[in-house]
C-alpha cells in the first residue's frame, strides 16, 4: 500500500506538470503589443469529459495558429490569445457557476463553451443577466435564439431533416416505417418531435420511439419493442448518447438488427471519434448526417486533419463538433478586428454576416447567429469514416423550426430590433 | 463520541458572535460578486449538512438519500419563480412546456402560484416525504447498512422520476431561476443575490440554534440512546420507530430549505442534485467536520465545498483522488472528524508524540473530560 | 408462448447480468456485514481486464488464441478484482470491522480513486501495478515456514516487495511498448469486441437468441455453481459458512476469522471482476460502467436477504423477469383488451426509466411484508 500510495503520489504530480505547462496559453513566440485572456468552459471530469475535451484540444489549437499567424489586431495593436480553461465536470449548475466565475472574476471577453443541450440552458441565464457572450459549438435541437449566444453547429433543418429525406426517398429502406430511438434528454425528445412531423408529411409511419435514461446502459427492453415493431426491418433514427451507443449498436447487432436483414440506423450523435470507441464492425452500413467528415476530400479539410493529427497525435480523428469549434474561433477573431474592439456589442453586431472559408466549405454568420452550413449523408463504412453519399448546397439555418408545432412560422433576426428573438414571419 | 464541549469563556463567546456577525454583514462588500455567491451556496449547503448531523452523528442512521429532500426544497422554490414569471410566455406557462407541446399546466403546478404556500412547501413537502418513507423502512426494524441502501434506492427512483418527466418537470434539463422575477427584482442580479446571502446566514444561524434545541435534553438523549444500543431503548419502553421519523423528518425539512437557498443562489435546480455522488458528499462534510457537533457539520460542508471549488479550479483531475483519500482518512484515522479531534484528546495527543510536555494550562477542560470517560 | 418464451429469456438476460454482478457482494454481505460500494468499480476492474488482454491477445504471438480470449480473460478478471479487492481488505476495511456505515463510506471513497486511476494512469502500468501487487502480496506466503517464523521476515517480505514493484513496471514498460493503446492515459469509453464466434445469434425452438446474451448465462450459472460447490464441499467453504452463522462462536472453535474474511472478500471481488467480463460484452467499458449496475445489485441483496445464495438467484431473475415485463410494455401485448386507466398506467411506466422506477417502489412494498428479504438468516439474536 505503502509503494502505491506513493505512485500515486508521483503521478498527481506528474498530471500536474502536465497540466501547468500545457495551461499557458499560446506558446509560440513572436511579438505582441499585448494579450487577450478568452475562457473555455467544457467538462474535463465526469461523464462528458471524453468528448468534450476534444473541443477543448481543437479550440486551443485554434488559438495557437492564430498566435503563430500575429494575433488578433485590434486597433492597431496586435494581441496574443490567452486562454483559461475552466471544468464544467458534466454537471449542469457547474458549468452556469464557472461561467459566472470567467465573466465576474476573469473578465474575458468571451467563453467557449458547452456541449450538451443541459449545460447550455444551464448557462443561458447567465449570459443573459450579465450581458455576456458565449460560444457554443454543438449541433443541437433549435427552438431557442439568444441575443448572447452564438450558435455554430447545426440546427435540426440542417442535420435531422435532410437525413430524414434521405431515408426515406433514398436509402435501401426508403418507404420503410420508423422507430426513434434517444437518449431521455431534451435534445432527442425535441429532434423526434420534428422527425415525426416530417415523416406524416412525408406520407411515412412512426411506429415507435423510446428514451433510454441517461447513465442507463439495459437496452434489451427497447430492442425487444424494435423487433415487435418493425419485425421485417425498416429505419431507425437513432439520438442515443455518447457510451449508451455502445450498448446498443452491439446488441441490436446479436439480436439480428442489422442492414443485411432490413434494418437502417440513422445516426446524430455518432461521429468519426464515436465510430471508432464503439467499433466499425458494429456500424458499418448505418447513416450518418454531419455538416463536417473526416472524409470530405478537400484541401481545408485535409490541412485540418493533418494539423489536428500533427498537434494532438496522429491517432487522433476530427469530427464534426471539433470543426464547429474550430471555426467558432476564427469568427470570433474576425469579427473583434472588425469590430476594432472586445467589447461584447461592438463583436455581436460585427459577428453576423461574417464568412469563413471551414474545412467544411464556406460558412457564414446569420442574422440568428447560426451558421449557414453544408449537410451530408454518409454510410459508416469499415475503415470506421464515412463515404459521403449525398451533399446539399448550403442550408440556411431554422432557429425555430418549421416542422415543430410550437415553433411554426417563427424566426429570429438579431440584426433588426423590430424582430428580435422570435417574430412571426 | 465525546459530546463534552470546550467551556468557553463568555467573553470570547460574545466577540465570537459579534466577529461573526460583522463578518456576515460585510461579505458582500469584501468579496468579489462570484466568491459571495458561492460563500452564499456553501453555506446553504450547511443546512443540509446539520440535518445529516442530526440523523447521523446523533442518530446513527446514515441516510445517502438526503439528495431527495434537497432537490425537493429547490424544486418547489423554482416552480414558484417560474409559474410567477410566466405571463410573456404562451398560455401564461413557463417556456418549456412549449418545447414539450404542452398547453395546460400539470395540476401539481397550481398551487405554486401562491407564494405563501410555497414558502410553506419549501420544508414540509420534503419532510412529509421523509418522514413517510422513514416510517416505512423504520417499522419494519429495517436499519444499518440495509436503511443506507435503501435510502440511496430512493434516491434514484426521484431522480429518474425527474429526470425522465420532461412534460411534466423539464427532466434533465432542470428550471431555471436566474430570469425570473421575485417582487419585481430579477433573481439573478446582484442585490437580490446579496439579499440571498444574507437569508442564508441568517438561516443557517437560525438552523444551527433549532438543531442545537433538538439535540437537548430528553429527545436528544434518546436519539444518541438509538444510536448507541436501539433494543435497550425499546426495551426500556420508548418506541424508537417515532422517534427516528420524526428525526429524519426534521432532517428532510432541513434539506428542503437548504435546497430552496442553494438554488436560488445557483440559478438552476436539475435532477442532478439527486445523483448519488453529491448525496454521499453531504456525508463526507459532516464526517470531516466532526458529526454530532453541529458545527462540525455547518464548517465541513462550507470548507470542504471551498476547497473543492479550488482544487478544482487548478487541478480538475485531482480532486476525485483528494475526495476519494478524504473518505478514507476521515473514517480511518480521524473518525470524530476534525472538530471532533480538537475536542478531544487530539491536539494533546500530537503534542505528545512530538515529545512535547501536556499543555494542561492551555485545554484544561480536556483533562476533567477525559478522566469522566465519554458517556455523558 | 413465443412471446412467452421470449420474455422468459430477455428477463433471465437482464437477471444473469444482475446475479453475476450481485453475487460477490451478496457473499461478502453475509459474511461480514459489509456493504463494498466499491464494488462497482471493481466490476469496472474485470470489464477493463477484457480489454488489457484482447489487445494483448492481437499481439503476434498470441494471434493464432485470439479466439479464446475471453475465457482467458475471465479467469484474469477474477485475479486482478481479487488481488484489489484482498489489498482492500488489508488495508481498510479489517480496520474498521464492527462498524459497516463506516465501512461503506471508506469504499465509496475507494471507488472514487479507482474511478480516476484508470482515467489518469496508462493502463500498461496499471496492469504492472496489478502484477507487483499479486507478486507483494503472495510471494511471501509461499516462503518455507522456517524463513517465515523468523524474526528477519520483515526483511524477506520488504525484498519480496521491491521484487515485486521491480517486475510490476518491468511489465509496465514491456506492455507499453508493445502496445501502443494501453500506453497513454485516457478518460475515453473503450471497447470489448467479443470474439467473432460470440456474435450473432442461434435458434433454439424456433426463436433466435443472441449468442452474448447466452455466453452470459453460461459465465453466470457456472459462478454460481462453482460457489455453491465451494461453499458447501471444500473445507474453508464450510468454515465461511460457519463464520457466517456465528462469528464468535467460530472463533472460539479455532477458526481463524482473519482468514476467512480475506478468503471471503477475495473471492467475492473475484466474481465482481467476473461479472465485470460479463458487462464488457454488453456495453462500452469506461471508468462509469460499474456505477450503471451497482444499485441494482443492491436491490438484488436486499431482497434476497442475507446468506441465503438461492435468495440472491431468486431476487436477481425477479427483478431481470420484471424489468422486461414492465419496461418493454409486455403486459399490454399478453392481455391487449384490459380496461383503459389501467393500460395507461402500463404505458406511463412502459420505458426504461420509468420501469426503474416501478421496480424500486414494488421492492420497497414487498419488503413492508418481508423485511429481511426473501431468505432471511434463521437463528435466535437480538438485531444488531
Amino acid at each position: 500500500m505503502r509503494i502505491s500510495r506513493r505512485i500515486l503520489a508521483g503521478l498527481a504530480t506528474a498530471s500536474l506538470a502536465v497540466t501547468a505547462t500545457s495551461c499557458g496559453g499560446g506558446g509560440t513566440s513572436g511579438s505582441f503589443d499585448d494579450t487577450v485572456t478568452v475562457g473555455i468552459l467544457h467538462s474535463l471530469s465526469g461523464t462528458m469529459a471524453i468528448s468534450e475535451s476534444t473541443l477543448v484540444d481543437t479550440e486551443k489549437m485554434a488559438i495557437e495558429e492564430i498566435n503563430a499567424a500575429g494575433g488578433v489586431t485590434v486597433g492597431g495593436k496586435s494581441y496574443k490569445i490567452e486562454y483559461i480553461v475552466e471544468d464544467g465536470a458534466s454537471d449542469w449548475p457547474t458549468f452556469a457557476e464557472k461561467s459566472k466565475k470567467l465573466i465576474d472574476q476573469d473578465g474575458v471577453p468571451v467563453v467557449f463553451g458547452g456541449w450538451t443541450s443541459a449545460s447550455r440552458k444551464a448557462m443561458l441565464p447567465v449570459y443573459e443577466s450579465k450581458d455576456a457572450f458565449l460560444y457554443y459549438p454543438i449541433q443541437y435541437e433549435a427552438q431557442e435564439c439568444s441575443n448572447n449566444i452564438f450558435y455554430t453547429g447545426a440546427t435540426p433543418n440542417q442535420q435531422s431533416e435532410p437525413a430524414t429525406d434521405f431515408m426515406y426517398k433514398r436509402s435501401p429502406a426508403a418507404g420503410g416505417d420508423f422507430f426513434l430511438v434517444g437518449s431521455d434528454y431534451v435534445f432527442p425528445r425535441t429532434s423526434n418531435t420534428i422527425t415525426k412531423a416530417q415523416v406524416k408529411q412525408l406520407g411515412g409511419k412512426v411506429v415507435g420511439e423510446d428514451y433510454l435514461p441517461l447513465g442507463n446502459t439495459e437496452v434489451a427492453p427497447i430492442i425487444s419493442k424494435i423487433k415487435k415493431a418493425l419485425p421485417e426491418g425498416g429505419i431507425i433514427i437513432n439520438t442515443l448518447n455518447g457510451d449508451q451507443n455502445v450498448a446498443f449498436f452491439k446488441q441490436i447487432q446479436d439480436a439480428g438488427i442489422t442492414p443485411s436483414s432490413g434494418y437502417y440506423v440513422m445516426n446524430y450523435s455518432i461521429a468519426e471519434e464515436e465510430i471508432s470507441t464503439i467499433g466499425p464492425e458494429f456500424l458499418e452500413g448505418h447513416y450518418g448526417a454531419w455538416n463536417y467528415m473526416m472524409s470530405i476530400d478537400t484541401p481545408a479539410s485535409k490541412k485540418f486533419a493533418a494539423s489536428f493529427k500533427k498537434r494532438w497525435g496522429a491517432d487522433r480523428v476530427v469530427a464534426d463538433p471539433q470543426e464547429s469549434a474550430y471555426n467558432m474561433v476564427y469568427l470570433w477573431k474576425q469579427a473583434v478586428e472588425d469590430a476594432g474592439t472586445f467589447d461584447d456589442n461592438a463583436v455581436r453586431e460585427a459577428l453576423v454576416g461574417q464568412k469563413f472559408d471551414a474545412p467544411q466549405g464556406p460558412v457564414e454568420v446569420m442574422p440568428n447567429h447560426h451558421l449557414s452550413q453544408t449537410v451530408r449523408i454518409g454510410e459508416i463504412n469499415a475503415e470506421g469514416g464515412f463515404t459521403i453519399l449525398e451533399e446539399t448546397g448550403v442550408v440556411l439555418p431554422q432557429a425555430w423550426n418549421q416542422k415543430h408545432p410550437s415553433s411554426k412560422g417563427f424566426a429570429c433576426d438579431w440584426t433588426d430590433p423590430s424582430k428580435g428573438e422570435k417574430y412571426k414571419l | 463520541m465525546s459530546l463534552s464541549k470546550i467551556k468557553f469563556d463568555k467573553k470570547i463567546v460574545l466577540s465570537f458572535w459579534i466577529i461573526l456577525i460583522a463578518l456576515i454583514i460585510a461579505a458582500p462588500t469584501i468579496l468579489p460578486v462570484f466568491r459571495l455567491n458561492l460563500l452564499g451556496r456553501y453555506l446553504s449547503l450547511s443546512i443540509v449538512a446539520l440535518g445529516v448531523d442530526l440523523i447521523w452523528g446523533y442518530t446513527g442512521l446514515l441516510s445517502l438519500g438526503q439528495g431527495i429532500f434537497f432537490a425537493l426544497g429547490g424544486y418547489c422554490a423554482a416552480m414558484y419563480l417560474q409559474i410567477t414569471s410566466s405571463s410573456e410566455f404562451p398560455n401564461n406557462i413557463p417556456e418549456f412546456f412549449a418545447l414539450y407541446g404542452v398547453e395546460k399546466l400539470p395540476f401539481f403546478w397550481e398551487p405554486f402560484r401562491s407564494p405563501v404556500f410555497t414558502f410553506l412547501a419549501i420544508w414540509i413537502i420534503p419532510a412529509l416525504v421523509a418522514g413517510l418513507i422513514g416510517f416505512l423502512v423504520f417499522r419494519n426494524r429495517i436499519k444499518g447498512v440495509y436503511f443506507s441502501i435503501l435510502t440511496q434506492a430512493s434516491l434514484l427512483v426521484f431522480f429518474n422520476f425527474f429526470n425522465g418527466q420532461q412534460k411534466l418537470i423539464n427532466g434533465t434539463n432542470g428550471l431555471k431561476t436566474d430570469v425570473t422575477q421575485l417582487f419585481g427584482q430579477m433573481v439573478g442580479s446582484e442585490s437580490m443575490q446579496r439579499i440571498f446571502f444574507w437569508i442564508t446566514a441568517i438561516l443557517v444561524i437560525a438552523a444551527w440554534f433549532f438543531a442545537k434545541w433538538v439535540v437537548k435534553g430528553r429527545f436528544g438523549n434518546i436519539l444518541i440512546g438509538i444510536r448507541d444500543d436501539e433494543p435497550r431503548v425499546r426495551f426500556t419502553g420508548y418506541n424508537p420507530v417515532i422517534f427516528k421519523t420524526i428525526i429524519f423528518s426534521i432532517a428532510g425539512g432541513l434539506a428542503g430549505i437548504s435546497g430552496a437557498l442553494y438554488t436560488v443562489q445557483s440559478g438552476i435546480v436539475s435532477p442532478q442534485f439527486m445523483t448519488v455522488p453529491f448525496s454521499i458528499e453531504m456525508v463526507i462534510w459532516v464526517a470531516v467536520g466532526g458529526r454530532g457537533t453541529l458545527l462540525g457539520a455547518i464548517l465541513g460542508a462550507v470548507f470542504i465545498n471551498y476547497a473543492k471549488s479550488l482544487v478544482s479550479e487548478a487541478l480538475p483531475a485531482s480532486w476525485m483522488f483528494i475526495q476519494g483519500g478524504l473518505f478514507i482518512l476521515v473514517v480511518t484515522a480521524l473518525p470524530e472528524g476534525v472538530l471532533g479531534w480538537i475536542q478531544g484528546d487530539g491536539p494533546r495527543n500530537l503534542l505528545q508524540r512530538f515529545g512535547l510536555k501536556r499543555k494542561i494550562e492551555t485545554y484544561p477542560s480536556l483533562e476533567i473530560n477525559n478522566k469522566e470517560g465519554n458517556n455523558e | 408462448m413465443e412471446l412467452l418464451l421470449d420474455s422468459l429469456f430477455n428477463g433471465v438476460a437482464i437477471g444473469s447480468v444482475l446475479l453475476v454482478a450481485a453475487l460477490g457482494l451478496a457473499i461478502v454481505f453475509g459474511l461480514m456485514g459489509v456493504i463494498n460500494l466499491a464494488h462497482g468499480e471493481l466490476m469496472m476492474l474485470g470489464a477493463y481486464t477484457t480489454y488489457v488482454t484482447q489487445l494483448i491477445f492481437k499481439l503476434p504471438i498470441l494471434k493464432p488464441f485470439y479466439n479464446s480470449y475471453i475465457i482467458v480473460s475471465i479467469f484474469l478478471a477474477f485475479i486482478v478484482s481479487g488481488v484489489v479487492g484482498i489489498l482492500l481488505e488489508k488495508t481498510i476495511i479489517r480496520k474498521l470491522y464492527g462498524s459497516p456505515l463506516e465501512t461503506l463510506l471508506a469504499t465509496w471513497g475507494v471507488s472514487l480513486i479507482l474511478q480516476q486511476f484508470v482515467r489518469s494512469v496508462p493502463l500498461a502500468y496499471g496492469t504492472g501495478l496489478v502484477i507487483s501487487l499479486l507478486i507483494g502480496l503472495f510471494l511471501p506466503t509461499t516462503f518455507p515456514s522456517k524463513i517465515k517464523e523468523s524474526i528477519n521476515f520483515k526483511y524477506f517480505k520488504f525484498s519480496s516487495w521491491i521484487f515485486a514493484s521491480l517486475t510490476g513496471v518491468l511489465t509496465g514498460s514491456v506492455i507499453s511498448s508493445s502496445v501502443s493503446k494501453l500506453s497513454r492515459a485516457s478518460a475515453r469509453n473503450v471497447d470489448v469486441t467479443a470474439p467473432s464466434w460470440m456474435r450473432g445469434q442461434v435458434e433454439i425452438i424456433g426463436t433466435a437468441f443472441p449468442k452474448t446474451r447466452l455466453m452470459i448465462i453460461v459465465i453466470t450459472l457456472i459462478s454460481v455453481i462453482a460457489i455453491t460447490l465451494f461453499l458447501n464441499q471444500s473445507a474453508w467453504g464450510m468454515r465461511i459458512r460457519a463464520v457466517t452463522q456465528n462469528r464468535q462462536m467460530s472463533d472460539c472453535l479455532g477458526i481463524s476469522t482473519e482468514k476467512v474474511d480475506i478468503i471471503t472478500f477475495g473471492i467475492g471481488s473475484g466474481l465482481a471482476g467476473v461479472a465485470g467480463v460479463a458487462v464488457s460484452l454488453l456495453g462500452s467499458v469506461g471508468p462509469n460502467v460499474g456505477g450503471n449496475y451497482i444499485v441494482g445489485c443492491f436491490m438484488v441483496v436486499v431482497l434476497g436477504g442475507v446468506g441465503n445464495l438461492l435468495g440472491t438467484v431468486l431476487a436477481s431473475f425477479g427483478i431481470g423477469i420484471m424489468t422486461d415485463l414492465i419496461g418493454a410494455g409486455r403486459l399490454l401485448s399478453i392481455w391487449p383488451d384490459m380496461p383503459l386507466p389501467l393500460s395507461n398506467t402500463i404505458n406511463f411506466f412502459a420505458t426504461t426509466s420509468m420501469a426503474r422506477v416501478m421496480i424500486f417502489a414494488l421492492i420497497v412494498i414487498f419488503l413492508q411484508f418481508k423485511p429481511t428479504g426473501l431468505f432471511p438468516q434463521k437463528g435466535r439474536m437480538v438485531e444488531n
